[in-house]
């Protein structure tokens, strides 16, 4: 058609509207895939992380609903009506059976909430305690890693962003934090903090949360954040030097563009990913604390106070112990098995 | 051993010696901060009484004098006092009654975990895929995921009270097999997992091929190559372990009733026995931090070519 590439003349022919078969190649083929996508994408395709995510749902929504409409409180001692003396057949119920008073009212044709799991030394039923127990750790163990994130994120990005002393004294102290034997401090901590705690919320709305919660809260914030916040500022300082910094930066792109485009996407993903390991963490620290006696305050149930009670009981009702057990196993497990998918997930770099 | 070797030991014995120091002055404050100190929610005692019972104790004194004599008691004497609630005794003496029991516990279950980690992992690593090694990595994840108490209990609840098979009580030798099995389970499991990894990285490597091209046997290549390169890894492992053992024996005693430190230091703790709590927890956390020190310079001699920075 143009027989001389250097005429003036306009091809004509550019400006044809476009045939069927031209538009077709212009079709995408499909949507673009944006990095949370493309990360979504490859957890699904991972079968244990999506049935322990499923398992994680399914316990968090059946702890936060159960309560709800279950006829009986994690608190009521079923024998003790006011006026009355003490109903001891309430006490130590076996699964699916009842004590007098109910008995008689079934015999009158009353239908009877089953106690699914009986009833404890003290006769409250155990069923509502272990779903109460198993809301208590989850909270526990979401909220303190909740801290952990903030604190550690903040420090973290402070001592990677503005180097030098501030860097230094940072991470001085990170280190002497690190090397301290966590469980040993934890353990005096929570036990100091809920005696010095207890009569300075005493009245206040958080003594409702109990005195020994919020020292848990304490202790992780105080304790925790330090590798959280290793990582990110390791983060930040190799994301810093990263080829693709230096591509924009020949590019033009400002300082702002590039901890906007480039760094905090780039480590969000670890972020995300060091807090869902942190919980499963939290959770157990809880449940270790309660066990020693150092967590919830009583009546309040954790998973390991209920295992941690059941012990003395453990002849005779071993089930009391071995259901918390389990529940707390399977917690732990899937939040484990749903991180470690998490990684795999949005950050193939860390596969093993 | 070269310099830069050396200059990481020296920093990295600092550390650990400013870490115990870190850990005595916490300990210490952490303490005194308890509203009402010691005799406070015991039976009702006159202002007098108490006031002879601090100034027999040195509560009376100005707190950063009470830290002074502390911290010399503890250098010059390995003085922790006296125990505030088992009359007459000194919390020394108690720690060391309750370690006894305690240490062989605790190294009994670090070999057992530690050999049968190794066996276990190397086997699982060698037989790649195969049933053997799926088995032994579901087992492991498993174990990796109880907290301690769980194992413990449900053992305990297993073989003690519905089969019979073993004591459930820790004061006899016997009695300390379930223990032993409780604490060794979680560091045994880690270990296997960590050989596997890292005799598969061993197993790809270069010299290995090197030497099956030789015409080296099975045999030596796994015992000769193989397992001592793949074994480094590992050694970063003994500080943890410890730590894990410390911290697991204290809900192990526990459910097991064995007479170890960590019983003492549960009972101190609800018993407000506040000497003995410091002292208990600064022992402790001295073991394990010396233990960290020295998995950390075995590692970096060992292996010189890595580099802990």
């Amino acid at each position: 058609m143009m027989k001389n590439k250097f005429t003036m003349h306009v091809d004509m022919d550019a400006f044809l509207p476009a045939t069927e078969e031209e538009k077709k190649y212009m079709v995408q083929m499909r949507p673009s895939s944006t990095f949370f996508k493309d990360g979504v994408k490859r957890l699904v395709k991972n079968r244990v992380a999506l049935v322990s995510f499923i398992i994680i749902v399914l316990v968090t929504v059946a702890s936060i609903v159960i309560p709800f409409f279950w006829p009986y409180s994690y608190e009521t001692m079923l024998g003790n009506t006011p006026g009355k003396p003490v109903d001891s057949s309430y006490n130590n119920l076996p699964p699916f059976t009842y004590g007098k008073t109910e008995q008689a009212r079934i015999e009158a044709g009353e239908n009877i909430f089953p106690h699914v799991f009986g009833t404890d030394a003290a006769g409250r039923d155990y069923f509502i305690r272990v779903v109460y127990g198993t809301r208590i750790s989850l909270a526990v163990g979401f909220f303190a890693s909740i801290i952990v994130l903030i604190i550690g994120m903040t420090l973290g990005s402070i001592a990677g962003y503005f180097g030098g002393k501030v860097d230094m004294i940072l991470m001085r102290i990170v280190d002497i934090i690190y090397s301290l034997p966590d469980m040993l401090m934890v353990i005096l901590l929570a036990a100091v903090m809920k005696l010095v705690l207890a009569p300075v919320i005493e009245g206040t709305i958080l003594a409702k949360i109990g005195s020994n919660i919020i020292s848990l809260f304490i202790v992780f914030g105080v304790l925790y954040w330090v590798s959280m916040s290793r990582l990110i500022r390791g983060q930040i300082l190799s994301l810093r030097e990263q080829e693709y910094v230096l591509a924009s930066q020949a590019a033009g792109a400002k300082g702002g563009w590039i901890i906007r485009k480039h760094l905090l996407p780039n480590c969000i993903s670890v972020v995300i990913i060091s807090t869902a390991l942190q919980i499963p963490n939290a959770i157990f620290t809880e449940s270790f604390l309660s066990f020693l006696g150092l967590g919830v305050n009583a009546p309040m149930p954790s998973l390991g106070s209920l295992t941690s009670d059941a012990l003395n009981g453990l002849i005779s009702y071993p089930y009391r112990m071995v259901i918390p057990a389990l529940v707390i196993s399977l917690i732990v497990l899937s939040l484990n098995l749903f991180g470690d998918g998490l990684r795999d997930a949005f950050d193939p770099k860390l596969r093993g | 051993m070269n310099s830069k070797t050396l200059f990481y030991i020296i920093k990295r014995i600092g550390l650990a010696i400013l870490t115990v120091w870190v850990v005595i002055t916490i300990t210490f404050f952490v303490m005194h901060a308890i509203p009402g100190g010691p005799f406070v929610g015991e039976k009702a005692i006159s202002a007098s009484a108490q006031a002879a019972l601090e100034s027999k104790y040195g509560l009376d004194k100005p707190l950063m004098e009470q830290y002074g004599t502390y911290l010399k008691d503890i250098i010059t004497r390995f003085d922790f006092g006296p125990s505030l609630k088992q009359r007459g005794r000194m919390v020394t003496d108690i720690i060391a009654d309750g370690m006894k029991t305690s240490v062989k516990l605790g190294v009994i279950s670090a070999f057992s975990a530690l050999i049968v980690g190794v066996v276990l992992g190397s086997v699982a690593a060698l037989r790649r895929n195969k049933l053997i090694d799926k088995i032994i990595m579901v087992f492991t994840t498993a174990f990796v995921s109880m907290p301690s108490f769980i194992i413990g209990s449900l053992m305990l609840a297993l073989f003690s009270v519905k089969l019979q098979w073993l004591p459930a009580n820790g004061t006899t030798s016997a009695g300390l097999i379930l223990p032993i099995i409780t604490l060794s389970l979680y560091p045994m499991a880690y270990i296997t997992r960590l050989t596997r990894s890292s005799m598969l990285d061993v197993l790809g490597q270069d010299y290995i091929r090197t030497a099956k091209a030789k015409g080296v046997s099975a045999g030596k290549i796994i015992f000769g190559h193989a397992l001592k390169n793949s074994l480094i890894p590992v050694i970063t492992y003994f500080g943890p372990m410890l730590a894990y053992i410390v911290t697991g024996s204290l809900v192990v005693e526990q459910i097991y009733a064995v007479p170890g430190i960590g019983r003492a230091f549960v009972s101190s703790i609800t018993n407000r026995d506040y000497p003995m709590v410091m002292g208990t927890t600064i022992v402790l956390a001295a073991l394990i931090v010396v233990m960290n020190l020295i998995s950390d310079i075995l590692y970096k001699v060992v292996d010189p070519r890595i580099n802990l920075e």
